[in-house]
């Protein structure tokens, strides 16, 4: 076991990061002092969807009651402020990973952002016997799309297993990019193993072959600073819920030349240049890729909790993250009967178990009656949870408001499941 | 820490027996009719086996699969419950059961099924947790899908 700082360096984000005061922290989360059956709210589903900061929400609130009109249209006074901050808010975004303003695509999440780039760019590029690489520790979210163009364009999936720790198998992966690979389509951050993956190596290999790579960052960005120049990735996804934002909003980041060269998405409204019934013409992206009235308050309050993240510094978070992975890591692990899966030396503060003596749907039951909150199921990771050979695990997954006393309330509810099933 | 009084009423010791050592949990090579269920909230799967003579009386029922505690043991007392009954006596149980899980309501169980709704009265518990329910009417739904000929059944 890694000692707390050793776990903060192996993340790759320990500096000189000054700790934020904690307290001050939760306050500012409001739902943080709210109880649940009688007991404080230990909210350890951050994983699923992160809770909001005053500032997100007031800055959502003060939208709509002064500055709100619909955006890009419109010469009034209120449309021009609803559009200055709405884009004030992708600038926000870009600079949070690096990249050019022009490069990010608002869309409603991580799903649908990987969706664009399958409908958009694989329904351009893809031919039937081509291959796109994933692998056995994806969401959902990145699996499907491809698989719709599997039936749709005969193109093949390709999976990278991972091994018992939940590391992925860079030799398998590489033996996998091959002439027939178009694209390869990895998470950074396992949303059930927490494991983080080598993005840089994943894109340096896949460019040797001249193949693009998209990374779903729905996990790392919340952990750890994402430069998306840096890894050199062609796409980049994450959704805002997790990062403390609202739902209903997410990003696709492209490159811009990979963006210029994809047919639009979706038709409609605003990504239009000119329309008539002889031919319409399209916007350059971003706008090709935004049809219609975009979520105009969500993405505000995407820009402030970006904000609020960055307020707070990526490596303090970081830090203080491998703080409650490590303390939790080591006191639930000795809990008899007790298994974490994922233990990667590079891994976010998620932590996925289960108990000999309980199915994880009535761990999650009774750990809720102490207030708990954990996730429980298959994490909508149904091929690796058939890898690991378990139906379910429960999923502790820790945000940068949590505190190593809410790390002890965990371990006592999880103490209580075993009382109860001896 | 102390339990919490809806937590005992939830896991209750027949409960944690019939999960831990679930009846009647097996494949009987004669089963004439079976079906998959499969809860996709949490991934709870189990196939419900019947054998069922030509005059609809229940000569075997049998499950197999992964389930939480609740699931498992919901499945192995409906397995001992149904043994023996009448197809249409199985629906009217079922639908006794979905009250005792749902409404409480004593005046919607028939007369004559008293005796198997205080059986399965233990399980009332999942009242208190609206988000067991389907833990609990799992078996059930698949046993009723394999009788009306259904392979598989969802509980979305």
């Amino acid at each position: 076991m890694t000692s707390t700082s050793n776990a903060a360096v192996k993340m790759g984000q320990k500096t000189n990061a000054p700790p934020y005061d904690l307290e001050r922290v939760r306050r500012d989360f409001p739902i943080l002092a709210r109880r649940v059956f009688g007991k404080p709210l230990v909210y350890l589903d951050n994983g699923a969807s992160a809770q909001k900061p005053r500032q997100v929400i007031d800055t959502m609130r003060d939208v709509m009651e002064s500055d709100y009109a619909n955006v890009h249209r419109g010469v009034h006074f209120l449309s021009q402020r609803a559009t200055d901050r709405y884009e004030a808010a992708r600038d926000k975004v870009a600079r949070f990973i690096g990249a050019e303003v022009r490069e990010i695509v608002f869309t409603r999440n991580a799903t649908e952002a990987i969706n664009l780039v399958a409908a958009s760019y694989g329904r351009a590029f893809f031919e039937r016997g081509d291959e796109v690489i994933v692998s056995e520790m994806e969401h959902h979210a990145n699996i499907v799309p491809w698989q719709l163009l599997e039936t749709e364009r005969g193109i093949r999936l390709r999976v990278v297993p991972v091994d018992d720790a939940g590391i992925l198998r860079m030799d398998v992966y590489a033996s996998l990019l091959g002439p027939r690979t178009k694209l390869v389509a990895l998470t950074h951050c396992s949303n059930v193993l927490g494991t983080v993956t080598p993005a840089e190596e994943i894109v340096r290999l896949a460019h040797a072959r001249g193949v693009p790579v998209l990374l779903d960052g729905s996990q790392a960005v919340v952990h750890r600073k994402v430069d998306v120049k840096a890894l050199n990735a062609d796409f980049y996804v994450f959704t805002g819920h997790k990062l403390y934002g609202p739902s209903g909003i997410g990003v696709l980041y492209g490159k811009y030349d990979m963006l210029a060269k994809m047919p639009p998405y979706q038709g409609g409204g605003d990504m239009i240049r000119s329309v008539s019934f002889a031919g319409t013409t399209f916007k350059d992206p971003p706008e090709r890729f935004e049809a219609g009235t975009p979520a105009i308050v969500e993405a505000i309050g995407l820009g402030a909790a970006v904000d609020y993240v960055a307020s707070l510094g990526h490596d303090a978070i970081a830090a203080h993250e491998a703080m409650l992975l490590d303390d939790a890591t080591r006191r639930l692990s000795a809990i008899p009967g007790l298994r974490i899966y994922g233990t990667a030396p590079e891994k976010a503060a998620i932590i996925a178990f289960t108990l000999e003596a309980a199915h994880a749907h009535d761990i999650g039951t009774i750990v809720d009656r102490a207030g708990v909150a954990v996730r429980t199921g298959h994490h909508c990771a149904q091929p690796l949870m058939e890898r690991l050979g378990v139906p379910a695990t429960a999923r502790a997954s820790f945000g940068l408001y949590n505190t190593l006393a809410e790390v002890d309330v965990l371990v006592d509810a999880v103490k209580s499941v075993r009382e109860i099933f001896g | 820490m102390s339990m919490a009084d809806d937590l005992r009423d939830l896991y209750q010791e027949v409960i944690l027996d019939h999960g831990k050592h679930p009846r009647n949990f097996r494949h009987p090579a004669d089963a004439n009719c079976q079906a998959h269920g499969h809860n996709p909230l949490c991934g709870d799967m189990l196939t419900v086996y019947l054998k069922l003579d030509d005059r609809h009386v229940i000569r075997d029922v049998a499950f197999e699969g992964k389930g939480c505690a609740i699931s498992t043991a919901s499945a192995s007392m409906m397995t001992e419950i149904l043994m023996g009954k009448t197809e249409a006596d199985a629906k009217a149980i079922f639908d006794a059961f979905h009250h005792i899980c749902t409404e409480g309501d004593d005046a919607a169980i028939p007369p004559e099924f008293e005796e198997e709704a205080d059986r399965l009265r233990v399980l009332s518990g999942v009242r208190q947790f609206p988000m067991r329910v389907k833990c609990a009417t799992l078996a059930w739904h698949t046993m009723n899908a394999a009788i009306a000929g259904k392979r598989e059944v969802s509980t979305e």
